[in-house]
């Protein structure tokens, strides 16, 4: 895992659950037919315009729902991290088990308009915008969830200790 | 320090003699259990790769959301998890026909049970705590990694103790209306564990409890428990466990926030689309309002007094031309104890539509989705946009009573005048 990681920002808002992020329709298709489908219901179109290295930030209660592994959609259509005022407890695991970097950080999602450019430090748990130069502290990942993003996530991790051939 | 029964079920399962808010601990868990989204939906985890398993005696795979099989796909999900079940000796496996939505099933067949650490993949396995257990959903990946090592990581969290007193003073005011207020007026409880204490926990049923523990996951919270009563004593007796290991709270535990109701002044609520923490209203703010479809039913509220209750409101009466009321049980049990009281007899008299025990509609999957432009007022757990069916859709959640008073107006109705005089 990139400790700090620069990207072009895409701002969303509260309450993006995990039937938006990772919709029914993306059940029961193909893992690259999947990501086109994310937030298909809430914002049309946005797939396709994302780039690798992007950064998503939103407001609270992101990721808020269901098990479904949301968090790997975001990674596997190519960004780089995501931070929010607050992320839904379920989520967060997912995030790390899956590999992609989250940060909470209360207040990120009034710092940047879309299309800022971001500098997170993981590590830190600092976000700060480029453009205003505003910089904010969240919570930092702990020693253990760092390494397992850094492993690539839990099936990197299973597949290393014997668990999966 | 004192510790909360959040605190006490996590430190008991890593061998520590304390736990507080921001420890992050290893735990062995005790039993671990997936249904059949799990081995149905693509790209999460490549389970069929996996050599060996903990201990297979702690695993529970079960199908529910899509049962009998609505597509091909979810034909193949099924027939994936009987070839896993099978190739690791998963012996505690419940295939269609002896099923139940996960949360019921838990309980029904005892795997929920007092101070117990249970981990399931789905989001709503807080309601386990029900049963005074500490549960909470993970999603695939670590579901496979607790199925393989049998342990896990877990940061403790800080606690919010609902203090109840009093009880409901009308029939038609559950738990679910107790949850509605709950998110309404405090918001969510992200990151939190939440626990609840005072002597109106005796006042409630264990559905009700369960109705309550199930929709703290619409909160956030991490786990959500209630104490082990003389109600919930005599329930575990009458399912059969002999010991129990139950946790109770110390007087000393330290607190987030500590917060009392009053459950004599709730009334009936609702949650208003797409969302629910800060976005529910007394029924009485709303009525009125258009429906075209109704559902009764889910780990929240398909319980059989749910829909003896609803039962008892439609009874000779008919649902209003134009609605749609949908009742789904929550297990092959509740089906069978509904049919034998009656109950179901009386709601297809009254128009209702019975299905199989599942998760249904509630998720998006089957057996009652929205088109365009329309508007379910339901029991299950969630509202999001387009979860169940068209994103121009709009599903607003309420207890069964209101669900059932509603079915008979067309719109949404205050339930308290239909079952008191």
């Amino acid at each position: 895992m990139n400790v700090k990681i620069k990207g072009r920002v895409w701002v969303f808002g509260d309450e993006i659950n995990t039937d938006l992020i990772f919709p029914h329709s993306a059940f029961r298709v193909p893992p690259e037919e999947q990501v086109k489908l994310v937030f298909s219901d809430n914002r049309p179109g946005w797939s396709s315009l994302v780039k690798p290295g992007d950064i998503l930030i939103a407001g609270k209660n992101f990721g808020t729902g269901s098990s479904r592994p949301g968090a790997v959609l975001l990674r596997r259509l190519g960004l780089a991290c995501m931070a929010a005022d607050s992320i839904n407890g379920l989520f967060y695991r997912n995030a790390i088990s899956y590999g992609f970097p989250a940060l909470q950080c209360p207040g990120v999602s009034k710092m940047f308009e879309e299309g800022d450019t971001a500098e997170i430090d993981m590590l830190e748990g600092t976000v700060t915008n480029l453009r205003t130069g505003e910089t904010r502290v969240g919570n930092k990942l702990s020693k253990l969830m760092a390494e397992i993003i850094s492993a690539g996530g839990i099936e990197e991790l299973l597949i290393q200790e014997g668990y999966m051939d | 320090m004192g510790m909360t029964m959040s605190e006490k079920i996590l430190a008991r399962h890593a061998g520590v003699p304390s736990a507080s808010a921001g420890d992050i601990l290893t735990c062995q868990v005790d039993v671990a259990v997936c249904h059949d989204m799990f081995f149905t939906v693509a790209g999460q985890i490549d389970f069929e790769r996996v050599n060996k398993i903990a201990d297979p005696d702690k695993c529970v795979v079960l199908l529910d959301h899509a049962v009998p099989a609505p597509t091909a796909k979810d034909a193949l999900g099924a027939v994936k998890a009987r070839a896993f079940v099978k190739k690791h000796g998963i012996k505690n496996f419940y295939d269609v026909g002896e099923h139940a939505v996960i949360h019921q099933l838990l309980v029904e067949k005892g795997f929920a049970a007092p101070g117990r650490l249970i981990a399931a993949g789905d989001s709503h396995t807080c309601a386990a705590g029900a049963m005074n257990a500490a549960a909470r959903g993970f999603g695939p990946a670590e579901m496979m990694y607790i199925w393989c090592k049998g342990e896990t990581w877990y940061q403790v969290s800080p606690t919010i103790l609902y203090n109840l007193h009093g009880s409901f003073t009308s029939q038609a005011v559950t738990g679910k209306d107790l949850f509605l207020y709950i998110a309404g007026v405090y918001g969510d409880a992200t990151n939190m564990n939440v626990e609840f204490g005072g002597e109106g926990v005796g006042n409630m049923t264990i559905p009700q409890r369960q109705s309550v523990a199930t929709m703290c996951a619409e909160i956030n919270a991490e786990f959500a428990i209630f104490p082990c009563d003389n109600v919930l004593r005599e329930f575990l007796e009458s399912r059969g466990d002999q010991s129990v290991n139950a946790v109770d709270p110390d007087p000393d535990a330290v607190y987030y926030d500590i917060r009392d109701i009053d459950l004599s002044s709730l009334m009936p609520y609702v949650a208003l689309p797409h969302y629910i923490p800060n976005n529910c209203c007394p029924v009485a703010d709303v009525e009125g309002t258009e429906i075209h479809q109704v559902l009764v039913g889910s780990c929240s509220n398909g319980r059989l007094e749910d829909i003896a209750l609803v039962a008892s409101i439609v009874k000779g009466k008919r649902v209003a031309r134009g609605v749609r009321f949908i009742v789904t049980p929550a297990s092959q049990k509740i089906y069978l104890e509904a049919l034998k009281e009656g109950y179901l007899e009386t709601l297809v008299e009254a128009g209702a539509v019975v299905t199989n025990a599942t998760c249904g509609a509630c998720y998006g999957g089957h057996m009652g989705l929205l088109g365009p432009g329309e508007r379910c007022l339901s029991t299950t757990t969630r509202n999001f946009k387009a979860r169940m069916g068209d994103a121009d859709s709009e599903v607003m959640l309420c207890a069964p009573a209101t669900a059932a008073a509603s079915a008979l107006t067309g719109r949404i109705t205050d339930p308290r005048e239909f079952l008191e005089g």
